[in-house]
């Protein structure tokens, strides 16, 4: 296939992804550094630190930091769980988590407010066990639960592949050589999953950092993330150049991931 | 014993993940239009569901603009990684770098991006800018599915169809397009997903009078949501359920089992490719 004509088949694409990719975040950065007469400034981005906007940016990096951490709890041991203890078909179980996406996922967090309000179904629950509610709603532990939910199979997936893929034989020798539990965990398992969950992490981490729409449907529009102002600005305020100023911070921290992620795609040669 | 705790644990996560879903299905058979209570089984909801114009015009302008963006951009995917093999190893991978982009960015500056861009075009907000948009996030789903197959392919094949006189394009059709054609639909699948899917970047590219599910969802949320959206969105999720498993247990095809991988952030690629072939 390599007819030195072949390539220019790409070309369409290369004009497209410079128009639509490129272009588009060129003209970010000239909106972020620019008033609305087109003269340089760069208010907008210093704007990130008036008290609204550090507040929010702050409070977050808190939620995205939580909801990574907690993500990675509850995948990393049910990634172990489905490779070794459970042996069913694993195509079967992957599509089990990947299924939940197939549904609208602004319903799915929205049937949350039905499952969490004060008589909701877990207060009802809790009501029969004789235990007191669960008052969880329009509060900071909702939007946590809302981005856990949704970018919990983010985690699992990318865990899973790596977990699934390290050879039991290692393991089996490191047990003959005399390690125990923990050893073979944090000496063989760990380093050998790390690629998944570093992949796992840039996936929970930016889409939480930067969602509005979770904490629209379960904060009650009082808890405003990073999100919700970029969002405002744009949609409500029309207020282009200030929305892309501190859409320009947020892309300080994706253009970080990347690079974590490039680095250890390097190392992930398959 | 570690066996019994592994079986608890994974039945706590799936119930985590389709206690909502389970919940929005319930709420579909719920006879009483408040979702605080339930009033009684009722198919109600399905037999209004066909003559709610609005609801029926969103689910058509999704479904249409899912199946047009997948299509265009698994169209010029392909045709991408066609042309990427022929280059150098280090044009291939400045392009490979440009196509993660969209991956790893988050939405919603690739969505505020979009509409910058359009804006400044002049463009009439609508379903053309949200098609362009949408095509745009899709294509990296395709590359990245169909690449990774090119990788393994065999070029000899190629090159003994030509040896054989076959012309460039009709052995590429007939010889290299075959064996790519498990990667590109699964790219185009999810590609599809995603355009059904989205609503973050579909809100900042949509214009006035213009709704997919997603964006007419978002704006019901603060009123209360119509029960007919959960009848819709119940029977999507059951067309789409009953499909994916005729689609994985072809008894007849050993092959066909269904491989599930994943690279990047919302890649999720359900081919039939070969086990561990990534």
């Amino acid at each position: 296939m390599n007819n030195k004509y072949t390539r220019y088949v790409a070309a369409p694409y290369l004009i497209w992804s410079v128009g639509f990719i490129i272009i588009p975040l060129c003209l970010v950065l000239y909106y972020a550094f620019t008033n609305a007469d087109g003269a340089f400034t760069i208010d907008n981005v210093a704007d990130i630190i008036s008290y609204v906007n550090i507040k929010a940016l702050l409070l977050s990096i808190a939620f995205s930091l939580a909801s990574t951490l907690l993500c990675l709890l509850i995948a990393y041991p049910l990634a172990v769980v489905l490779s070794s203890v459970i042996s069913t078909n694993s195509s079967i179980l992957s599509l089990l988590f990947i299924l939940p996406m197939w549904m609208n996922s602004l319903l799915r967090t929205y049937a949350w407010q039905n499952i969490l309000e004060r008589k909701g179904v877990i207060n009802g629950f809790l009501t029969a066990l004789n235990l007191p509610p669960l008052y969880i709603i329009n509060k900071p532990p909702a939007i946590l639960l809302g981005m856990v939910y949704d970018f919990l199979p983010f985690m699992i997936l990318p865990v899973y592949n790596s977990v699934s893929r390290i050879d039991k034989d290692l393991i089996n020798a490191a047990r003959d050589l005399g390690a125990g539990y923990r050893d073979i965990f944090f000496r063989v398992i760990w380093p050998l999953s790390l690629p998944g969950v570093i992949s796992g992490i840039t996936m929970v981490f930016v889409p939480s950092l930067t969602t509005f729409v979770i904490s629209d449907i379960l904060g009650g529009g009082k808890i405003l993330l990073i999100g919700n102002v970029i969002e405002q600005l744009f949609t409500q305020d029309s207020d282009w150049n200030a929305g892309a100023g501190l859409s320009a911070v947020l892309m300080i921290f994706i253009v970080i991931s990347m690079v974590i992620t490039s680095k250890y795609d390097k190392e992930d040669i398959r | 014993m570690k066996k019994t705790l592994g079986h608890i644990y994974l039945t706590l996560v799936l119930i985590f993940l389709y206690a909502p879903i389970a919940t929005l299905m319930i709420l579909s058979f719920n006879s009483s239009k408040s979702r605080a209570r339930f009033g009684g089984f009722t198919l109600a909801w399905y037999q209004s569901l066909f003559e709610n114009e609005e609801v029926m015009n969103a689910f058509r302008t999704t479904i249409i603009l899912a199946f047009l963006s997948a299509f265009i951009a698994t169209v010029l995917g392909t045709a991408a990684c066609t042309g990427m093999v022929a280059m150098r190893k280090r044009s291939r991978n400045i392009i490979m770098g440009i196509t993660n982009i969209p991956m790893l960015n988050a939405d919603i500056v690739t969505g505020v991006s979009l509409m910058l861009l359009f804006i400044a075009a002049r463009a009439t907000m609508g379903f053309t800018t949200v098609l362009f948009a949408h095509i745009t996030f899709n294509i990296p789903y395709v590359i990245l599915s169909v690449m990774p197959r090119y990788r393994e392919l065999n070029a000899s094949v190629y090159e003994a169809a030509l040896d054989l006189g076959a012309k460039p394009l009709y052995a590429f059709f007939k010889v290299v397009l075959p064996d790519l054609m498990s990667a590109i639909v699964s790219g185009f699948v999810m590609s599809f997903t995603m355009s059904l899917d989205d609503f973050i970047i579909t809100h900042f590219t949509q214009g006035p009078g213009f709704d997919t599910l997603s964006t007419k969802i978002y704006s019901e949320i603060k009123k209360g949501i119509n029960p007919e959206m959960y009848a819709l969105s119940t029977l999507m999720f059951l067309t789409i359920l009953i499909l994916l498993f005729l689609v994985n247990y072809k008894p007849w095809s050993k092959q066909s089992v269904g491989e599930i991988k994943i690279r990047t952030r919302k890649e999720i690629v359900v081919g039939s490719g070969r086990r561990g072939a990534v």
